[in-house]
């Protein structure tokens, strides 16, 4: 050793700077120029969860961000491992999940030689990326990372991506520069402007017929409790996007429910005939306004208020645009309606509560219906479990029926729609929240794709509950090809499924199949009271649809299963 | 309608692509390009020409605004602004057409900067209009090969 060493490997700066930002876990996988990192990992206190596949690594490392507020932070080496995790950046991206995602690169001075393992991580990942890095010098690693961590959690958050090549990891004696962050290019909005803020006070003090329209901006921003106290100050009725479910507890009397292509009817009827929209923390997704933004809402002024300005306007133009923090802007919001009148909005209600009784969300009771399943889960859990789900079919049942009841208790892939996503989330889920219960619904199609981290629940003894609609179809692709495409059914067959059971037992997971409805009940409460993972293994019909739905190129009042 | 914008960007390299991508992936339309240093040596400046109506150009503000790497965005077109291309522009001539292009040149400000048996290159600045109508006034002579930058725009100081 030398005795005159007074600096630090690489990768035990970084492991520092990850700690410093309150770092307790990194979800990796390692590899070739990973190796010096892995063994300064061996000396660091950051706990690392092994993954069985780098798409395993980034999905529950986003599940964790989702879960806990925090960011997640994942690890993968250069190349192939880095490409891996490409689905799952542009997953988190497209939901504004914050990550930190570390990946090791070739040599520098291999870089740009397609030297063995070498993919250009940066260059790929620019367009599903906030911003990202690669690491030059060593010495500029605390710098890197802290300024990783604050764009990645501050403003709009999304994944930000530090690219290590293997030299900087490996370099011994480094003396790092100080942790200064240099970003001047880069402001984070916070209070609104205040004097737009008193008009849109006027306004909700005037109108007769408001909706607010809350999207996962407003659980990302910690404004649910501000939404929630201004909801119930003035009566607003509340349709939440599919990222904004967790707003308001399920059940709560102003929640209308979500809006959009599965959303509920009094929903799209009360966001078409409103007349003022108010638009916290979303972007008009076209699952939302079925891509027909100038049908959308058309009746009513429209507030947008969000902390990303490229989103005011994109889609719908917002009358009354705010730029601002969530919380703050709706908290003085609510400071600013206690000065003035509460809407009238009795024969707006009068009018809401007719729509709710004659087009409840409904099903068959009286077989087994993954609708049902999901109900009894809700009625069996308690308000702190994490509902996690894949996609498909199985995730707008969830969306639908299960009763969430906190913000981040709702853990699904929305913009992307990525299948696969739910397994592995459900591993940071738990590993985030560990005395919480964690249950994921997913599909016989998703299952299968990220299926290899049954290994991460078992090595990690992660009691998460597995909730399998088999249907034996990709359900959502036949439903399309059923309503829309003439039942011409084309490459939806899951024949050849494995036997889940089996595959769950060879995990080491203990494995229930539920064939009909008496066994249902019975299934999930002996699953919650299991100490360890369970699989459930409902058979469902492949003919089950998820209703009501929006057509494609349908304005949002003209639904199917009204 | 064409906007000229004007970015102040962090001097590193992959800030170009950042930007190109960002018009790529969204569909804006760049109608020029140019990126040089700038008084501070850690900023490039870009000036970007791009077609569209307001709601896009103020979608196209915002997006670049949103690039950590871009400091800051402004929107020349409705300011008082000076702007300039340049243009090298290589020109046939022969004995009978030499005087009348070397005074058509002159008319423009131009400026020879290379001259061969049968041709001339020419150096001309000005606004997108002046060096079109140079253009198109030479051509009857031969137009050989067209060099253009471009555009460029200044502020205009208040007075």
């Amino acid at each position: 050793m030398n005795a005159g060493k007074k600096g630090l490997r690489g990768a035990t700066i970084l492991l520092q700077a990850l700690e410093k930002e309150g770092v307790d876990v990194i979800f990796g996988y390692p590899g070739g120029v990973l190796l010096p990192l892995y063994d300064s990992l061996l000396d660091s206190p950051i706990r690392h969860i092994l993954a069985r596949h780098e798409q395993g690594v980034v999905h529950a490392a986003d599940g964790y961000a989702r879960v806990s507020g925090k960011v997640g932070v994942c690890l993968a080496t250069s190349g192939p491992g880095a490409t891996n995790l490409v689905t799952g950046i542009a997953n988190a991206y497209m939901d504004s999940i914050p990550l930190v995602v570390l990946t090791g690169q070739v040599v520098s001075s291999l870089l740009g030689t397609d030297s063995f393992q070498e993919a250009d991580i940066t260059g790929i990942t620019t367009p599903i990326t906030k911003h990202s890095y690669i690491v030059k010098d060593a010495r500029e690693i605390p710098r890197v990372v802290k300024e990783a961590f604050y764009l990645a959690g501050t403003g709009r958050p999304g994944p930000v991506l530090i690219d290590l090549p293997k030299d900087i990891l490996a370099m011994e004696n480094v003396e790092p520069f100080p942790a200064v962050m240099n970003l001047r290019g880069y402001t984070v909005p916070g209070k609104g402007d205040s004097s737009k803020i008193n008009e849109v006070v006027k306004l909700i003090s005037e109108c007769r017929r408001p909706v607010i329209y809350a999207g996962g901006g407003v659980i990302a921003a910690g404004a649910a409790g501000a939404l929630r106290s201004l909801s119930e100050k003035a009566a607003l009725p509340v349709v939440t996007t599919l990222m904004g479910i967790g707003c308001l507890p399920h059940g709560h009397p102003n929640l209308l429910g979500m809006v959009g292509m599965h959303g509920t009817v009094t929903s799209n009827y009360a966001v078409d005939d409103c007349d003022l929209l108010i638009a916290v923390g979303v972007r008009f997704d076209d699952r939302v306004t079925s891509g027909l933004g100038h049908l959308f809402a058309t009746k009513a002024k429209i507030i947008h208020i969000d902390v990303d300005s490229a989103e005011i306007s994109k889609v719908v133009r917002a009358h009354y645009p705010i730029l601002g923090d969530a919380r703050l802007v709706l908290e003085e919001m609510l400071d600013g309606l206690a000065a003035v009148a509460v809407p009238d909005v009795t024969d707006w209600w009068d009018r809401l509560h007719v729509w709710r009784n004659d087009h409840p969300l409904k099903y068959d009771k009286d077989r087994l219906t993954p609708q049902m399943v999901i109900q009894c889960i809700g009625e069996l859990a308690n308000d702190k479990t994490i509902m996690v789900t894949d996609v498909g079919q199985h995730q707008m049942w969830t969306a639908q029926y299960f009763p969430i009841m906190h913000p981040r208790n709702l853990v699904t892939s929305g913009g992307l729609g990525t299948m696969g996503f739910g397994l592995p989330a459900a591993v940071g889920a738990q590993i985030a929240r560990p005395d919480d219960l964690v249950f994921l619904v997913t599909g016989d199609g998703s299952f299968q794709m990220c299926i290899q981290e049954l290994a991460t629940i078992v090595q990690n003894n992660l009691p998460i509950k597995i909730v399998l609609m088999n249907n034996g179809v990709l359900g959502m692709v036949r439903q399309w090809q059923k309503m829309f495409y003439g039942e011409r059914f084309s490459g939806i067959q899951l024949h050849s499924n494995p036997d889940f059971i089996k595959v769950a037992e060879a995990y080491g997971i203990h494995g229930i199949r539920i064939e009909s409805l008496d066994q249902a009940r019975s299934a999930i409460a002996q699953a919650i009271d299991y100490p360890g993972p369970v699989l459930l293994d409902f058979t469902i019909s492949p003919d089950e649809d998820v209703l009501p739905m929006v057509a494609p190129g349908k304005a949002i009042t003209e639904m199917l299963g009204r | 309608m064409l906007h000229t914008l004007a970015a102040l960007v962090e001097n590193h390299p992959g800030v170009l692509t950042r930007v190109a991508g960002l018009f790529a992936r969204r569909a804006y339309n760049i109608d020029s390009l140019s990126v040089c240093q700038t008084e501070d040596p850690q900023l490039s400046r870009m000036t970007i020409v791009v077609n569209g109506d307001d709601q896009v150009i103020e979608q196209v503000r915002n997006q670049l605004n949103k690039l950590v790497i871009v400091h800051s965005v402004t929107d020349l077109t409705t300011e008082s602004v000076v702007n300039r291309e340049l243009a090298l522009v290589r020109i046939k001539v022969s004995t009978e057409t030499r005087s009348e292009v070397l005074q058509t040149v002159d008319i423009f400000r131009g400026r020879v900067v290379d001259m061969g048996r049968t041709n001339i290159t020419v150096e001309l600045t000005g606004d997108a209009e002046k060096i079109d109508a140079f253009v198109n006034a030479i051509r009857p002579f031969g137009l050989l090969e067209l060099v253009r930058t471009g555009k460029i725009a200044i502020l205009r100081s208040e007075v």
